[in-house]
């Protein structure tokens, strides 16, 4: 992935005269021959990642198109404030492209893990999360939304699935339909799925955008049992999905603060009955599920 | 003159303030002569020039002084006197710290300290590749020099050559008593900017300051203020750091500017 990464970030830094390429003294050796031609548009900025990330914001905001790249813990862990403040609360268009997902430098230790990604930037508003699972649909998924105006995080591990699909973003793919369990695979995952169910009956959806992800792929489906298989630490697609029909919990109603930016001022209490965490609102979803 | 305006700017943003009952009164203070300036005789920015590429931006990376922005900025027409004293109502644009995509006129989101410096080197370099020649006025305080992304901003400065950008720093002693930045005039020339100490109140010295065309460096002006400027009870006082005067406090107040 990371060779595709260099192929298709290269082609368009030659092609888009808004794109600029901030690499964080990781993959400085694949993009030499960008980094020569093209001096005005593309830097190895440093190992100052907050910073990186807020310097892309400014870039953003007089009409640039920043992708930034260095190491899944230190783009998204370190520089986390930076994150929401300056690229999610602000709203801008910066791609986030990451190396080294969960435990892809297994050998280098938990400093250099990261499977904690995905979870941790789905919980900010306006981000989108890609997943691809090939080179192939990384080229597909980047080039289409590299310059789709939003903060953007692009997930991009060492290994890969044995094929790759035509993926689009904000689109599940249902790969075969069958049986009463139903099986979501992320990115990376699907091969390891396909081998797991190759002989048994079940329905096998493949997601590369978990956020924001797409429910309308498993409406049809949501009588079945359903597995969420994903890369790093679990949750995030069963969070989407929950935040889309919180009646799938069963017994279970999740209340609490809604995930956006809450751009409104006045008290805390303003805020609480804006959003339903007043004592009115509580009870009125209590009496709806005693009636239930 | 100069100093009747700054004061009736100052008793509209008290008002605002108790209208609002929120608001960092001193942080504005020390900071309101330098944002007049930035406005009125240095920066290219005006209502008409809010969405123009020719602008000039100011980024209050100190986002906490809002209520002298959004001052300045209902001074300069950009934002109505009713919008000024809705200051922190529910459905008011204006927040103790300015939202870009409410305020006409805001060019970042500030708030979260040392990130407006580190974003005002992204966008003088953004404006530099995009071959435009606006210059980027960034107002960081003393405290969120602390901060280690405003030294990571430094040596970003300096080694791009981001001669289009100046960081106003508001010294107004506030961090003091938890981590002094002595020599802070040292420090700044060994990161490799262009540095000058000005008295933050003068009129004169502030835009001279901005003016001087004095090397290709990124500049960083030190601009000495007094936290509270202006009310005697609130000068240098922390009491007032994130405090709104009472009914009775306000009358003072505003006699004093009066």
């Amino acid at each position: 992935m990371r060779k595709q990464f260099v192929e298709t970030v290269s082609k368009i830094i030659e092609e888009d005269e808004s794109a600029v390429l901030l690499l964080g003294d990781i993959g400085v050796y694949g993009f030499r021959d960008v980094l020569t031609r093209y001096p005005e548009r593309s830097y190895n900025i440093g190992i100052l990642e907050q910073s990186t990330i807020s310097l892309s914001a400014g870039l953003s905001m007089v009409g640039l198109t920043p992708i930034v790249h260095t190491i899944a813990p230190f783009i998204v862990e370190r520089s986390l404030e930076q994150i929401k403040v300056d690229l999610c609360y602000q709203n801008l268009g910066v791609n986030l492209v990451s190396i080294g997902g969960s435990y892809d430098y297994a050998g280098l230790g938990c400093t250099h893990h990261c499977p904690a990604d995905v979870s941790i930037l789905n919980e900010i508003p306006n981000m989108q999360i890609i997943v691809p699972g090939h080179p192939k649909e990384f080229d597909q998924l980047f080039s289409q939304n590299y310059n789709n105006n939003s903060p953007s995080y692009y997930r991009l591990s060492e290994s890969s699935n044995n094929k790759s699909y035509k993926t689009e973003f904000g689109k599940n793919i249902v790969l075969q339909e069958m049986g009463d369990v139903v099986v979501i695979a992320v990115g990376p995952m699907l091969s390891k799925v396909l081998e797991a169910i190759k002989d048994l009956n079940i329905t096998l959806i493949y997601c590369t955008t978990v956020k924001p992800f797409d429910f309308s792929s498993i409406e049809s489906l949501l009588n079945k049992k359903i597995l969420i298989i994903e890369p790093y630490y679990n949750g995030p697609v069963l969070t989407n999905i929950l935040r889309e029909n919180n009646s799938l919990i069963g017994n279970f109603t999740s209340i609490g603060v809604p995930n956006k930016f809450i751009n409104k001022y006045g008290t805390k209490d303003d805020i609480d009955q804006m959003i339903g965490l007043d004592s009115a609102s509580i009870r009125k979803q209590i009496i709806e599920k005693m009636s239930e | 003159m100069c100093r009747t305006k700054i004061n009736k700017i100052k008793i509209k943003i008290l008002k605002a303030a108790y209208a609002g009952g929120e608001g960092h009164i001193g942080s504005s203070f020390s900071v309101t002569d330098i944002l007049y300036v930035l406005y009125n005789s240095s920066v290219k920015i005006s209502s008409e020039l809010i969405n123009s590429n020719d602008r000039d931006y100011v980024i209050l990376s100190k986002g906490h002084a809002s209520l002298a922005h959004a001052a300045i900025l209902e001074d300069k027409k950009i934002i109505t006197t009713e919008q000024l004293m809705s200051f922190c109502s529910h459905d008011s644009i204006l927040g103790g710290h300015l939202d870009k995509n409410k305020v006409p006129g805001i060019e970042a989101s500030t708030g979260s300290l040392g990130h407006g410096i580190s974003l005002s080197v992204g966008m003088a370099m953004g404006v530099k590749i995009k071959k435009r020649s606006n210059k980027i006025f960034c107002v960081v305080g003393d405290g969120e020099c602390n901060e280690g992304t405003f030294w990571e901003a430094m040596l970003l400065g300096a080694h791009h050559n981001i001669d289009n950008l100046y960081c106003i720093i508001d010294y107004n002693r506030s961090n003091d008593r938890a981590l002094k930045l002595d020599s802070l005039e040292d420090k700044l020339k060994a990161f490799g900017w262009d540095v000058i100490n000005i008295d933050g109140h003068s009129h004169v010295e502030i835009t001279n300051a901005i003016l001087s065309n004095r090397s290709n460096k990124p500049k960083a002006i030190i601009a000495h203020t007094i936290k509270g400027s202006g009310i005697k009870m609130m000068e240098n006082n922390h009491e007032w750091h994130h405090k709104v005067p009472s009914f009775d406090e306000l009358k003072i107040m505003i006699e004093e500017l009066s």
